[in-house]
């Protein structure tokens, strides 16, 4: 296994932004993390780099890469990682790149720093990359200012960042959402050329269920920080059981709002909004139960 | 209430106080001369208790005329802001919601206007108009509208481009109604933060006019006209300078910390809006 | 059955540039010629950069036009000065994209939806409608005393819905409304959309990048690129068979969770040029696959090929088939 989530719990004051989560990675599978927004699906993806931004903070639970739990490592062990074995795409390309720098030098930092080359050496291996993801002049590229590149090239750059030190694991936090349609469509090309090429296992954060059916080999799917249904990307598709992922899946309209969790919670997250709500819904957090090969639902159904 | 705020208001609320009950917190005149007993000490170097901060250099009682100045400070200070806030609020939603020529003709009026050293203009302006505390409020005002104009201006361009701006005009609201409703109330806490910080600046221009002799008349007591007619004496009697100084520095500081700290709570470019 | 609202030859274009720069013109809306029933839905689709914002703001006067004419119930309302167009505002309104930007964040909820009523001097008690315009939205009618930051994106969503419906008017336009709720809200919202339409006898004009969205709820679509709309059709023929190569493009590159494992969306090359640099000829032909010779000459005008479908493309008659190749994990 390549990488093991048990138990993750992550606190942002007062506010439980993900609550005992745990999931597994294979070598080279790709993971659907589903979720609407504040379900706490970035904030699995920030942890996993031990990144929840201020003043949010890993609680509880074990996060293990590589037979090696990352909680307890220092934060220049830390650095040694990030961006060399464990790569992110982010989701805003314009804000991820320093406006004040042009692309050349800002995409070989990993290069310099992981890889020890020097900016020349990798330009080369920035340029060779770029070229292959049909930039059609990169070295013309690496020349510019992020805000002379359009939104579909900015990602394409941030892609490029991303594979350049060969990542054994590669996190994609909605790395499509900020752009149109037609941009998608040709990043989510290229994203599925890459993974296919270098077999790298990625964690794909999204809210569409339409790149999760195309692009992942299991979903998981998040609800107000917690993990209410995962399994295999055609059992999700085709038979959800998870009352939330139903409505998901089957494009069902549902009243009321995600709540946001304030402690460990004593209910299910999701009974006041849910179609199916017995009595024992509103007093006890439903436990994880698998209920099929690699299928596994929180849900007092089961 | 950050410390910043606490200050403020504290130094606020005191010089409010000082102002408001001069009359009653000084048993004596401000302006009786008491040419026996010039020059006399604070009680802490000396001085006797019936002039608590000591004499300056026509007998008259420090305390008194300090307090009696706070008066002075605080009208200015709140008339002059007022008017320039009346005067430049006005210019600068006409001049950010039109934008093009009205724009391009307000503000190059501002620029020339403040491109123009304040100090100078006001010392002219005092020239021509001649002393008095209305005038001193007259002549602030002049130099110190433009602030308000540039910023409210400054502010406005970015709020006309909010979507709510939009929805009243599809609503089919004018133009004056959209800036009196829409945007005027959006601006309320940017200018109450210019506000104090203008009249941290309203007390320093008044002091300074009436230090050079060109603020109010010479029967008011003023700490700009302390300052000037301590200065003389600095080395026999330090404290009928250093007093007033002290006063004008605290009310400026004062308001300074009232402005930073309205800002810290107000400004909505410093807050991050727990909505979003 | 007239049409609600006819427009011709409608164009935005502005001036950019002056003294230090080159001056230069961009062509948001670039001859746009369209037509709304009354109580139908005409969708509006495009990409960033097509101009489906601007010609919605332009229809409502918002924008000034260029060249045109924007004809609303028999009337041109295009040459109208803003005070003229006032009274004319009570029957066309607007739901904006951002429902965190579109409410005065310093006024309750009960002032937001009763300024209209106030503004048009409505007669009648303002408390009592705006909690009924509430309750009709799907919120309390309690929501009248709270702060539109005391609310989620989707029930601000229903207050600016609220709002626009206060005057009855008979034409709303919908911009991008639902792309910044998520999955299971927008639905809600579309529901309640259709629901209005049918109550208040609304038409609407039905702005959005999102072609799954606009498959539920509109009539008719038109498909926008560089300003110019490329295709219009009834919905359901648009969607099992485009003609124009965009919008096949389009439709293609949505990944739906229903085919997977064939998902080939088409390439295109390039990115969209600017509304500034608009391309000679067919305005699509540099990243169109199937262009032409002819592409690179002529611009193509939007013809009727059927009855209710037009296309603006030189090889509507034939299309040849787009290449493509799979894309799956």
């Amino acid at each position: 296994m390549l990488l093991q989530v048990k138990d993750l719990t992550v606190r942002y004051g007062e506010h439980v932004a993900v609550w005992d989560a745990g999931f597994t990675l294979g070598e080279g599978e790709v993971l659907g993390l589903v979720g609407e927004s504040g379900a706490g699906k970035s904030t699995v993806g920030r942890a996993l780099l031990r990144l929840v931004p201020e003043p949010g903070r890993i609680v509880s639970g074990a996060i293990t890469f590589k037979g090696r739990d990352l909680l307890p490592l220092s934060e220049a062990e830390l650095r040694a990682l990030r961006g060399a074995e464990i790569a992110l795409i982010p989701q805003d390309p314009l804000a991820a790149l320093n406006p004040a720098f042009r692309i050349g030098l800002q995409a070989t930092d990993a290069l310099a720093l992981h890889r020890g080359l020097s900016r020349r050496e990798g330009q080369g291996v920035m340029a060779r990359l770029l070229a292959r993801m049909g930039i059609p002049d990169p070295e013309d590229a690496l020349r510019r200012y992020p805000h002379e590149l359009s939104g579909g090239m900015r990602q394409r750059v941030l892609i490029a960042i991303a594979f350049s030190c060969g990542p054994s694991l590669l996190i994609a936090d909605e790395p499509t959402t900020s752009l149109d349609v037609t941009t998608q469509a040709q990043i989510l090309r290229l994203l599925a050329g890459l993974r296919s090429e270098t077999g790298v296992a990625t964690c794909f954060i999204t809210h569409d269920l339409g790149i999760v059916a195309h692009l992942t080999h299991r979903v998981a799917i998040l609800y107000a920080g917690c993990l209410v249904e995962q399994a295999p990307t055609e059992t999700i598709l085709a038979a959800p059981r998870h009352p939330y992922t139903r409505a998901l899946v089957r494009s069902l309209p549902l009243d009321g709002l995600m709540p946001a969790l304030r402690e460990s919670p004593r209910a299910c997250p999701f009974s006041h909004r849910c179609p199916e709500r017995m009595a024992i819904c509103d007093t006890a957090h439903p436990p994880v139960k698998t209920v099929g090969a690699g299928h596994q639902v929180a849900c007092h159904l089961y | 209430m950050n410390s910043k705020l606490l200050g403020g208001v504290v130094i606020g609320l005191l010089l409010c106080l000082a102002a408001l009950l001069a009359p009653w917190l000084t048993p004596r005149d401000p302006n009786r001369q008491d040419l026996s007993a010039i020059r006399r000490p604070p009680v802490w170097m000396g001085g006797a208790w019936d002039h608590p901060l000591g004499t300056d250099s026509l007998g008259r009682d420090l305390l008194s005329r300090l307090l009696w100045s706070a008066r002075v400070a605080v009208v200015v200070a709140i008339g002059a802001t007022l008017c320039a806030a009346v005067i430049g609020t006005p210019v600068g939603l006409v001049s950010g919601y039109f934008r093009g020529r009205v724009d391009t003709i307000l503000m190059r009026v501002v620029d020339v206007w403040m491109s123009i050293p304040a100090v100078l203009l006001a010392i002219a302006l005092m020239a021509v108009l001649g002393v008095g505390l209305l005038k001193v409020i007259l002549a602030i005002v002049l130099v110190d509208w433009t602030r308000f104009a540039r910023v409210i201006r400054g502010e406005v361009l970015a709020l006309r481009e909010r979507e709510f701006v939009e929805a009243s005009r599809a609503i089919g609201l004018g133009p004056f109604r959209i800036m009196a409703e829409e945007l005027l109330p959006n601006l309320v806490p940017l200018l109450i933060v210019l506000a104090s910080l203008e009249m941290a600046i309203a007390v320093g221009v008044e002091a300074l006019l009436s230090f050079v002799g060109l603020g109010v008349e010479a029967a008011v007591p003023s700490w700009g006209s302390m300052i000037a007619e301590g200065r003389g004496y600095l080395l026999v009697g330090w404290w009928g300078m250093t007093l007033p100084m002290l006063a004008l520095v605290v009310t400026v500081v004062g308001f300074n910390l009232l402005g930073e700290g309205l800002r810290e709570r107000l400004d909505p470019r410093l807050r991050t809006e727990a909505a979003r | 059955m007239p049409a609600l609202l006819e427009v011709q030859n409608l164009k935005t274009h502005y001036r950019l540039g002056g003294w230090l720069s080159r001056r230069r013109i961009l062509r948001a809306v670039d001859g746009v010629d369209l037509t709304l029933k009354s109580q139908q839905t005409l969708a509006v689709v495009g990409e960033s950069g097509s101009g489906k914002t601007t010609l919605g703001r332009t229809i409502l006067r918002l924008l000034e036009p260029t060249e045109g004419r924007i004809v609303l119930d028999g009337q041109d309302i295009s040459r109208l000065s803003q005070p003229r167009l006032r009274p004319l505002r009570r029957r066309m309104q607007i739901v904006f994209q951002h429902p965190y930007a579109s409410l005065n964040p310093r006024k309750r909820v009960g002032q937001i939806v009763a300024q209209p009523l106030r503004i048009h001097q409505v007669p009648g008690d303002h408390r009592r409608q705006v909690a009924e315009l509430l309750e009709r939205v799907g919120l309390p009618a309690s929501a009248a005393d709270h702060y539109p930051h005391e609310f989620s994106g989707g029930q601000r969503q229903r207050i600016a819905i609220a709002r626009a419906l206060a005057l009855r008017p008979d034409l709303i336009v919908l911009d991008e409304i639902t792309s910044g709720l998520d999955a299971t809200v927008k639905l809600r919202v579309l529901a309640l959309l259709r629901e209005l339409q049918a109550d208040f006898r609304l038409a609407y004009l039905f702005i959005s990048h999102d072609l799954s969205v606009v498959r539920s709820l509109s009539d008719r679509v038109a498909v926008m690129y560089l300003g110019r709309i490329v295709e219009e059709a009834p919905t359901e023929m648009l969607f099992e068979r485009p003609l124009h190569p965009y919008t096949q493009v389009l439709k293609a590159s949505i990944p739906e969770p229903a085919n997977r494992g064939s998902w080939n969306p088409p390439v295109l090359v390039g990115d969209a040029p600017s509304p500034v640099n608009i391309p000679p000829g067919c305005r699509f032909h540099p990243r169109c696959p199937l262009a032409q010779a002819v592409c690179r000459e002529a611009e193509p005008e939007l013809r009727e090929l059927a009855p209710g479908r037009r296309v603006a493309c030189h090889l509507a008659e034939a299309p040849p088939v787009l290449a493509r190749d799979d894309v799956s994990a």
